[in-house]
């Protein structure tokens, strides 16, 4: 395909893959005994969908779960913007541009769904507490300025019908698609999905496809994302990691992978055919 | 009008003023609750030491007099000095926010993603803690607080109102210091709504209490919001604590108080800022109603049990209380 040591190319579509983003230099991360991950390096560039696949267990979201700050690894380099990033608290992860979605999902059960996205943009939000509080001028503006961006992203995804009803009443797949507007109200440099579609039907499926790749190809954002359909990551990503027991055992674009014997052998030729 | 209509109004009205002084309590229960997730036990005991505080500071006394005239064998009390009402507070403000910090770094940091009732278990234990610890700050006596709010009935109420009865109504008596109350009491309430509903740390609280771990995700330090709910929750238990404390001293029996809250809680549900208030009036003149016209007929004594009949009634017909989320669960 397309030569990755260059700075930026452009891909068959058109979008244009910026330099090196986010850099994990050999990470490993052990729980007691347990070696989650061992020692594995890899990079996210401007502008790609970076997917991140391997069978149960192989240690998916632990590495996603180092990215956003949840996990410390005991050993590696998280490197961001070409800084190396000190250890951090996932909310100064969050502040950095760096926002999340969860396997199981994790969004305010009790508030409205405006609530919850309006919440992605506290890390835009610069007002002191007293006049946020007292409602001058300047925490006005911002809070209408705010309001202008999510209420976008909620067109965007196509959740206008649902924008008052508190989140616990909606169904499993708009809750979904609700922690994905929280997220990507935040305008972050890296958007990680853990598991976008785990527990959805075909049509559900078919329409985050689309959100994911509309929201790359309209904003330029950048992507990381973990899943266990092969179609969909195939389809959906410019390159692949793929993880097993802890271990890198492939990274490349879609094919190159495909034709991995490595991978064939630990998860598409076990998962498939 | 009929005397014995203008004495149940009356009821109402000193019924209704009680009641400000319950939601003021149970205001202190909700922040936190609805922040946290936490029911917050020590909240009594904040407002009994707040208003410890506030006196000692007034009075210039030394902290922990006892403790070093015990230790060094000196014979120190007080300073000499007197601090005016308003810096007082401020002072008391100023611990109570010292006070959240310490909490904040010595309990709840190390309780993030513990089960609820292992951190009420823990308020239990800071409960104690603080009762013994505010005894040995500024000693157990009794004491007597004034930081100048106005005491006694008002004659201009009763002057104005003497008109709608007979010759042997003499209009109504209200307490000065219960108008005062019920004016902060509003104010409290009209600013914390505001606050949380449309402030971003608002928002960040709600986001907190709501789920830890969505709330970190959107970059939201827990430990900052903790502290400033503490923080918040003090300064209720510091109102709370003056307008008990002038009314009837500064005494252990305020960290009771504490338990006539629950029912208001149950009442008006444990997550609603307005209904803490509301519950707090209708347990307020309830108790009073109840005791002036059910009263007489059984023996009196009616207000000490009356308002956790009333809670019991609620939990079993609308257990989130008149304002509280409504509990929802998908299964």
């Amino acid at each position: 395909m397309n030569d990755m040591s260059a700075d930026s190319y452009v891909t068959e579509d058109g979008r244009t893959i910026g330099g090196v983003v986010m850099e994990m230099k050999n990470i490993t991360l052990r729980f007691g005994g347990v070696v989650a991950i061992k020692d594995i390096s890899f990079d996210i560039r401007e502008g790609e969908i970076r997917a991140i696949i391997g069978p149960n267990g192989a240690g998916k979201s632990s590495m996603l779960n180092v990215i956003s700050g949840f996990y410390h690894p005991q050993e590696g380099e998280v490197w961001f913007h070409g800084e190396k990033r000190p250890t951090m608290r996932p909310y100064q992860v969050a502040n950095q541009g760096i926002a999340r979605t969860f396997q199981n999902i994790a969004l305010f059960e009790g508030m409205s769904v405006l609530d919850n996205v309006m919440t992605g943009r506290l890390t835009h939000m610069k007002s002191s507490m007293l006049s946020q509080a007292l409602w001058w001028g300047k925490a006005e503006k911002e809070e209408f300025e705010n309001r202008e961006k999510v209420e976008k992203v909620i067109d965007f995804l196509e959740i206008q019908a649902i924008r008052k009803t508190p989140v616990g009443r909606l169904p499993y797949g708009l809750k979904k698609r609700v922690e994905l507007a929280r997220a990507l109200a935040a305008e972050p440099k890296l958007l990680l999905l853990d598991e976008p579609m785990a527990g959805m039907n075909v049509e559900e499926k078919e329409d985050m496809s689309r959100f994911i790749l509309d929201v790359n190809d309209e904003f330029g954002t950048t992507i990381a994302l973990i899943e266990h359909d092969m179609g969909v990551v195939m389809d959906l990503s410019d390159r692949v990691v793929v993880m097993d027991y802890g271990k890198k055992i492939g990274d490349g674009t879609p094919d190159e992978v495909r034709n991995n014997q490595d991978v064939i052998d630990a998860y598409l030729g076990v998962a498939h055919d | 009008m009929p005397d014995q209509f203008l004495y149940a109004v009356e009821v109402t009205l000193n019924g209704l003023m009680a009641g400000v002084l319950y939601a003021l309590v149970a205001l202190g229960f909700v922040l936190i609750f609805k922040a946290s997730g936490i029911f917050n036990y020590a909240q009594g005991v904040m407002a009994l030491f707040a208003a410890m505080t506030l006196v000692g500071i007034q009075n210039g006394q030394v902290p922990f007099s006892h403790l070093i005239n015990a230790v060094f064998g000196t014979e120190i009390h007080h300073f000499g000095w007197h601090v005016p009402a308003v810096l007082s507070i401020l002072l008391a403000l100023g611990v109570m926010v010292v006070f959240a910090v310490i909490v904040e770094r010595y309990i709840l940091k190390h309780l993030v993603n513990q089960p609820d009732i292992i951190l009420f278990m823990a308020t239990i234990g800071l409960a104690y803690f603080m009762e013994g610890f505010g005894d040995l700050m500024w000693g157990a006596d009794i004491k007597k607080l004034d930081v100048g709010l106005p005491q006694g009935g008002s004659f201009w109420i009763e002057e104005n109102t003497a008109w709608l009865g007979g010759d042997g109504f003499y209009g109504f008596f209200i307490d000065k210091l219960d108008i005062v109350a019920a004016v902060v009491a509003a104010l409290l309430v009209i600013s914390l709504t505001i606050f949380s509903q449309y402030s971003k740390q608002g928002r960040a609280l709600r986001a907190v209490a709501d789920d830890h771990q969505a709330a970190l995700s959107v970059g939201i330090s827990l430990r900052f919001i903790w502290v400033l709910v503490w923080s918040i929750a003090g300064f209720v238990a510091l109102v709370a604590g003056i307008m008990w404390g002038a009314k009837s001293g500064v005494q252990f029996s305020l960290s009771l108080i504490a338990l006539k809250a629950l029912p208001v809680l149950m009442l008006g549900g444990f997550t609603s800022i307005p209904g803490a208030i509301v519950g707090g009036l209708i347990i307020g003149v309830g108790e009073k109603l109840f005791e002036f016209t059910v009263g007489p007929l059984i023996g009196g004594a009616t207000e000490n049990w009356f308002a956790y009949v009333l809670a019991l009634l609620f939990l079993v017909f609308r257990p989130q209380g008149l304002f509280g989320e409504k509990i929802i669960e998908r299964v």
